[in-house]
């Protein structure tokens, strides 16, 4: 069922949570509402599922305005933050309360309504935590128990609030996987807030970065990741180097540091933008670039090195910071306190007067 | 050998013994002895002449109409608590924080002054009394001002248990139980309901006791007429001023009855919610 959300507006008394949201969600799809605290991502999964009421905008199901329709009526899965499990219930009574609480003439029998709970909690992998209470259970478990508990109803909709949020790291990642299959198994349309931004580039079709009650970016992981529109986007969306200066033939400078631009460019005042693997680092700088830094840090931890580097002669708000591969520091053992010098291979140029980032690619120039 | 001892500040033995001394003496002589000696005097005529005593018309008659009172009272500020709690704790408007000041006014007003407000205001005189009195309807010095008084002095009590409870519990469930396609009402007993219980019970016995015990707003509008409008506390009064010392006794011993009852209810509520 594909989703659809038009000109949504929403204030909390004076506060304007969400501004003019338009959003079309595709049906069968796993989209991720990403942002930080504040940005009003909650807000609108909560007005999609109808627990909030927007002052203006339409929501659509499948090309069916349900924005007057009660949320009891909406029939969508949702999966609270912290899991909203019945706590005076068991898990059993849990997972079939929509079931139980059906009108008599659509209730399936009791046998009926025992079996589907049984096949749910199959489908967790937890039926043998059947007569269990909340309590009992630990935060993984919990939340698979009110993952079943909303797909009780085979709802065509599924939404999720920080679903993975409140869980250790190792739990977070296979449930992200199971969550994935399942999706892909019963092909029902998702849409979950988190605040992670790996999490939302790992698991989902497409992913809508929003903030300050904005949309700011609406596109698939990779496109997002690598085409980035605003500084908001790519700063969120991993570590990212920069370089400010100012833009002059073809040259952006600051300090001491330089960078030729393999395109013409107006002259501008312009930052830089890298992400850790589009950047080279060499013992001596090159034609196209003279970044020298001093290594501050070095990290050998996870699939690559992480090199921090502080600028030498010139400025910078935040470290850079440079991963190479296992291999290429097993050569050069490059050491804390060493001089060296980036180079970029790709890079991201957003100047002040102009709306769009301008991606810069040197391996084509050379 | 000496085993050195670790002292916390002021945990000497002297102090000690001096502090629980005082405590068990004073509670003895304040509380204890006081409720022994209502029993001790209750049955100096043995029991012959405690049954003779309880027996009485005039004291059948009130514990009739103290239990009225109760029943009458307890499931109305239940229902009233409930519906003030919910009110306060799920939704958001304006005058919510006075509201919940206004929810103390009975706790924080003199019974006396309560009784006195609705004399003026239900007594024959008073704005309501007299176009009630046009079409017949006395209020106080009967049944339904008693009932009326001990609505007043009693509504905090459930309504005091549950917000804090509900505040904590927060809407989460409740949320939940909606987005299933729970209807209203079973929202509320199917899960508002189970997870109060407890805490409701609690401010049932709560109401229950001070309904039955209640004197200072009651005797204002009662009138005290024997066998009419007379509960059991203002019996005992009227019996003790009556000269009859044992009979006052007697009667007073059903309340403190009810009132050890009470605190063994609590008792297990209290146990009750703290496992849950």
């Amino acid at each position: 069922m594909s989703i659809e959300v038009q000109g949504i507006n929403k204030f909390f008394d004076t506060f304007q949570a969400l501004h003019d949201i338009d959003l079309t969600i595709p049906d069968g799809q796993l989209t991720a509402l990403l942002g930080p605290s504040g940005s009003g991502k909650t807000t609108l999964l909560r007005i999609i599922a109808g627990l909030e009421n927007p002052e203006q905008g339409r929501v659509l199901f499948n090309g069916r305005d349900v924005t007057q329709l009660h949320v009891r009526d909406r029939r969508v899965g949702f999966v609270f933050q912290h899991y909203a499990l019945f706590r005076h219930m068991t898990v059993a009574q849990n997972v079939a309360f929509g079931l139980d609480v059906l009108p008599r003439k659509e209730r399936p029998s009791k046998p009926e309504i025992r079996k589907r709970v049984a096949d749910l909690l199959e489908m967790v992998q937890l039926d043998h935590l059947a007569g269990r209470y909340p309590v009992q259970l630990s935060g993984g478990q919990k939340q698979r128990i009110a993952l079943a508990r909303a797909m009780a109803m085979r709802p065509e909709i599924l939404l999720l609030d920080e679903p993975f949020g409140a869980l250790d790291a190792k739990v977070r990642k296979d449930l992200r996987r199971w969550l994935r299959n399942l999706h892909d198994e019963l092909h029902f349309t998702s849409v979950f807030v988190t605040h992670d931004q790996e999490e939302a580039l790992e698991l989902s079709d497409q992913v809508v970065v929003m903030s300050n009650g904005r949309i700011e970016q609406m596109d698939s992981p990779l496109e997002l990741y690598a085409r980035p529109d605003s500084r908001f986007v790519f700063e969120f969306l991993g570590q990212v180097n920069v370089l400010s200066g100012k833009i002059s033939e073809g040259t952006i400078r600051q300090g001491n540091a330089w960078v030729r631009l393999p395109d013409s460019c107006d002259n501008d005042d312009a930052q830089l933008y890298l992400r850790p693997h589009e950047v080279r680092l060499t013992q001596a700088p090159t034609e196209e670039a003279h970044l020298p830094f001093q290594i501050e840090a070095i990290s050998v931890i996870g699939a690559e090195v992480r090199i921090e580097l502080k600028p030498d002669g010139w400025a910078c708000d935040e470290l850079w910071e440079v991963g190479i591969s296992h291999t290429e520091f097993n050569a050069r053992r490059p050491q804390r306190g060493d001089r060296c010098y980036a180079v970029p291979e790709v890079g991201h140029l957003f100047c002040d007067h102009q709306a769009v980032p301008k991606t810069l690619d040197w391996s084509v120039a050379r | 050998m000496a085993t050195p001892k670790h002292r916390r500040v002021g945990d000497s033995p002297m102090v000690r013994r001096l502090l629980i001394g005082t405590a068990v003496l004073l509670t003895v002589l304040l509380l204890f002895m006081p409720l022994v000696l209502i029993f001790v005097q209750a049955l100096s005529e043995g029991w012959a002449g405690y049954a003779g005593n309880i027996l009485d018309d005039y004291t059948l008659d009130a514990i009739g109409l103290t239990l009225v009172v109760a029943l009458m009272t307890v499931p109305l500020n239940m229902v009233f608590g409930v519906f003030l709690a919910w009110l306060v704790t799920r939704f958001r408007f304006p005058g919510r924080k006075v509201l919940t000041t206004l929810i103390d006014i009975p706790f924080a007003v003199s019974p006396v002054v309560a009784g006195l407000l609705y004399l003026l205001l239900y007594g024959s005189n008073g704005w309501a009394g007299q176009w009630l009195g046009e079409y017949d309807i006395q209020l106080m010095f009967s049944w339904p001002g008693i009932v009326m008084v001990t609505v007043f002095v009693t509504c905090p009590f459930v309504a005091r248990e549950l917000i804090p409870l509900m505040q904590q519990q927060g809407s989460e469930e409740e949320e939940a139980g909606v987005v299933l396609g729970a209807s209203g009402w079973q929202l509320f007993r199917r899960i508002t309901l189970p997870n109060i219980r407890w805490a409701l019970l609690y401010g049932v016995i709560l109401t229950n006791a001070r309904a039955v015990g209640e004197f200072g707003a009651v005797s204002v509008v009662s009138g005290n007429i024997r066998g009419e409008t007379n509960t059991l506390p203002l019996h005992v009064e009227l019996l003790y001023q009556d000269y009859n010392i044992v009979g006052a006794f007697a009667a007073a011993s059903l309340l403190a009855a009810i009132a050890l009852l009470t605190l063994v209810a609590k008792a297990i509520v209290e146990w009750r919610q703290s496992r849950v």
